[in-house]
């Protein structure tokens, strides 16, 4: 039971395995049931529901930038790029975009195909992306990343001439749903006479590789190929004393990072059933990087919880500011989106500033960030002057 | 190749804006290894403020000729911009010094969100228009156009490199500025103050960024909240191009980047057969970054190397 005790472990439980286990049971059985509390408690539950499964795309989008900035320590500010290439390719094998240049057996592949092509193709644009710019220091490889982001953006928004790749900024319609087991996606399901609305079922769908990739992140950073990583982060040339062959673990974490993107990518192109160069701009890397910031860089419910935060503010806000500013002033004078990238924006700086570990930081980066000496100078005063007062 | 001469004048023009703000990047990665990722923002808002004054100016109908009310415009925006670049400096970089490389980087990421969404909520999403005040003349040269005011961006912009370089090269605060970026330890041993250095160079490259952010915006007749972004990654592209934290350099990488661009932007749809049109002139900077870093990391004048120390 490792998993469960680390996942236990997260929540502060010790090492006991019955323990673990209620606890993880207890989640299992709180994040089935979430969608139909939602859309039982609240007019608008679907809507909300709806936010959570953006939220669990999100959370696997942050799980893979995670691995690159948080456990290997490079920077990328292009990251949605990534997710740009899994959500156009499913677009283009699932919908009648360019379907004229591709042979019929290549049309609408089964989902695990689909998911599998995305993660290997998102991995080679990453392995393109970090191959020629590993070697450069960290600023710069943060600027090429963000270069490439846009180029990759550029090309989306100009593909439509001369041949009609992407559509440009129109962006693709008309992509199909997922098609599981026989049943598709975008039908409703009648389950033990229980009426299943889409958003639910995608939401069990996406909640399904969440946690398998939640599981994979676990496992590597636990690996061999995970402690190289947080080495190199540390101090890549005694990671290089040490043996690791650091380009290669590098490059690595890159594609690692890109295939996760990829996969979540997918998946939001058949949610959405509709995508444009809109969804991919730099703001969407940055608020992803805001994410496995905010959370804790390299800690894996950190950056869980990150996501979750950053994913649903804008819906808070939205629900919030605009009855608020409507009532007090009569008029909208401030777009919630902009406030909220303001809010992010703040955030980051003053999380580096203040807690650079986060808001839920794995105790030994805290201890890194914080060391223990402090408190235990503390301690030790404390013991001394009762010692002192004692011995008045 | 018809135009050429034309598309030289435009490429000479940018680039001289490119290499106004690539200084800035420059300077501070000279003295502190670290790039400055708000700095495009810094002319963004060089550029709206002088924007704003003259619109205020002409809207309490100050009776001034054109040029004049442009200064005025310039004296304004060139200290908020200074008063920002200090401030950025005090608030993302100076606290984490000693931190890890990552950390200032972040921080720089989010006051750049935080300046793009103050401008936007101040000055709206929408292209603002530079107010049509000044008097643009054209005269022909061989069959391209060149304007009175493109003239005059070229000049200012040379004489403005000629004083930062009397600054650095001749003055005493530059041989400290100097003295700083070679070694900050033995600087500060020999009586340097190094903070009010750090706190000067960004304050410096902050005036030249708002006078570069005010260029653009009369040489393309608008401005807008997120111009900040692109034209702060090309000038960077610029001050790695010619070899990042070398003066000469930046000004080198900002003329031969604005030219490449301007050519590639007007031959592009030919070369290519039309496949690829003019709507790709963004990608040069970028291609242009990546070819560098790739084959030349130190750049064409640059003579530290971009590997990790």
């Amino acid at each position: 039971m490792t998993m469960a005790n680390t996942i236990a472990g997260w929540f502060g439980a010790g090492k006991d395995g019955q323990h673990a286990k209620l606890q993880l049971i207890l989640l299992s059985v709180f994040m089935l049931a979430l969608p139909f509390i939602l859309s039982g408690s609240f007019a608008s539950g679907n809507s909300w529901v709806r936010t959570i499964d953006f939220a669990l795309l999100y959370i696997m989008l942050a799980l893979g930038l995670n691995i690159v900035v948080g456990y290997a320590g490079l920077l990328d500010l292009g990251y949605i790029a990534f997710y740009a290439v899994g959500a156009y390719l499913y677009a283009f094998l699932n919908s009648p975009q360019i379907a004229a240049f591709l042979p019929v057996w290549m049309m609408n592949p089964p989902l695990l195909v689909m998911l599998l092509i995305a993660a290997v193709v998102a991995g080679c644009f990453g392995v393109m992306l970090g191959a020629p710019t590993l070697k450069l220091r960290g600023d710069y490889l943060a600027i090429v990343t963000l270069g490439f982001g846009e180029i990759i953006r550029i090309f989306m928004n100009n593909l439509d001439r001369p041949v009609n790749i992407t559509n440009g900024p129109q962006g693709i319609n008309n992509i199909e749903r997922v098609s599981l087991l026989g049943h598709e996606f975008g039908k409703p399901l009648e389950f033990f006479g229980v009426q299943i609305p889409m958003v639910h079922q995608y939401y069990y769908l996406i909640l399904a590789f969440c946690v398998l990739i939640i599981f994979v992140s676990i496992r590597l950073q636990r690996s061999r190929i995970g402690r190289a990583w947080v080495a190199i982060r540390e101090d890549e040339i005694a990671a290089a004393a040490m043996g690791i062959n650091t380009r290669n673990v590098k490059l690595l974490a890159f594609a690692m990072g890109a295939s996760f993107g990829g996969v979540s990518g997918s998946l939001f192109a058949s949610f959405q059933g509709f995508i444009s160069p809109e969804s991919f701009i730099l703001m969407e890397s940055v608020l992803v990087l805001c994410m496995v910031v905010l959370g804790g860089m390299g800690h894996i419910p950190g950056v869980i919880l990150g996501a979750i935060i950053v994913s649903i503010t804008p819906e808070a806000l939205r629900e919030v500011v605009n009855p608020l500013q409507d009532a007090l002033l009569g008029k909208r004078v401030v777009d919630p989106e902009n406030l909220r990238m303001l809010m992010f924006g703040l955030a980051m700086i003053i999380i580096m500033l203040l807690r650079p570990e986060g808001l839920w930081p794995s105790r030994r980066r805290k201890d890194e960030l914080h060391p223990a000496t402090k408190r235990i100078t503390k301690q030790e005063d404390a013991t001394l002057t009762e010692a002192e007062r004692e011995h008045e | 190749m018809d135009h050429l001469l034309q598309h030289l004048i435009n490429g000479l023009v940018i680039g001289s804006v490119y290499a106004l703000i690539a200084l800035g990047y420059t300077m501070v990665y000279g003295i502190m290894q670290l790039i400055n990722f708000a700095h495009g923002e810094i002319v963004m808002i060089g550029a709206m403020v002088t924007i704003t004054c003259i619109n205020l100016l002409l809207g309490a109908n100050v009776a001034l000729p054109g040029i004049l009310l442009l200064t005025i415009g310039l004296a304004m925006a060139i200290p908020v911009s200074m008063a920002l670049g200090y401030g950025i400096e005090r608030v993302a970089y100076r606290p984490l010094r000693n931190a890890p490389r990552l950390a200032p980087l972040i921080t720089a990421i989010g006051l750049s969100i935080v300046l793009q969404q103050l401008a936007t909520l101040i000055w709206g999403r929408n292209y603002r228009p530079f107010p049509a005040i000044l008097d643009i003349k054209t005269f022909e040269i061989g069959g391209a156009v060149i304007t009175n005011l493109q003239i005059a961006i070229i000049v200012l912009a040379i004489l403005i490199m000629a004083a930062l370089f009397f600054l650095i090269e001749r003055s005493k605060l530059g041989r400290a500025m100097r003295a700083t970026a070679q070694n900050i330890d033995v600087a500060r041993l020999m009586g340097v103050n190094t903070n009010t250095i750090i706190s000067l160079t960004f304050v410096i490259g902050s005036a030249l960024g708002a006078v570069a952010g005010v260029m653009v915006a009369a040489n393309y007749d608008q401005a807008h909240a997120y111009m900040g972004f692109l034209i702060g990654l090309k000038a960077f592209t610029a001050a790695v191009l010619g070899g990042i934290g070398n003066l000469a350099g930046a000004v080198v990488g900002g003329l031969v980047l604005g030219i490449v661009e301007s050519l590639g932007a007007g031959y592009l749809s030919d070369l290519t057969g039309g496949v690829l049109t003019s709507s790709y002139k963004d990608i040069f900077a970028f291609a242009v970054l990546i070819l560098v870093l790739l084959f030349r990391p130190s750049g064409l004048l640059g003579e530290r190397v971009a590997e990790r120390a």
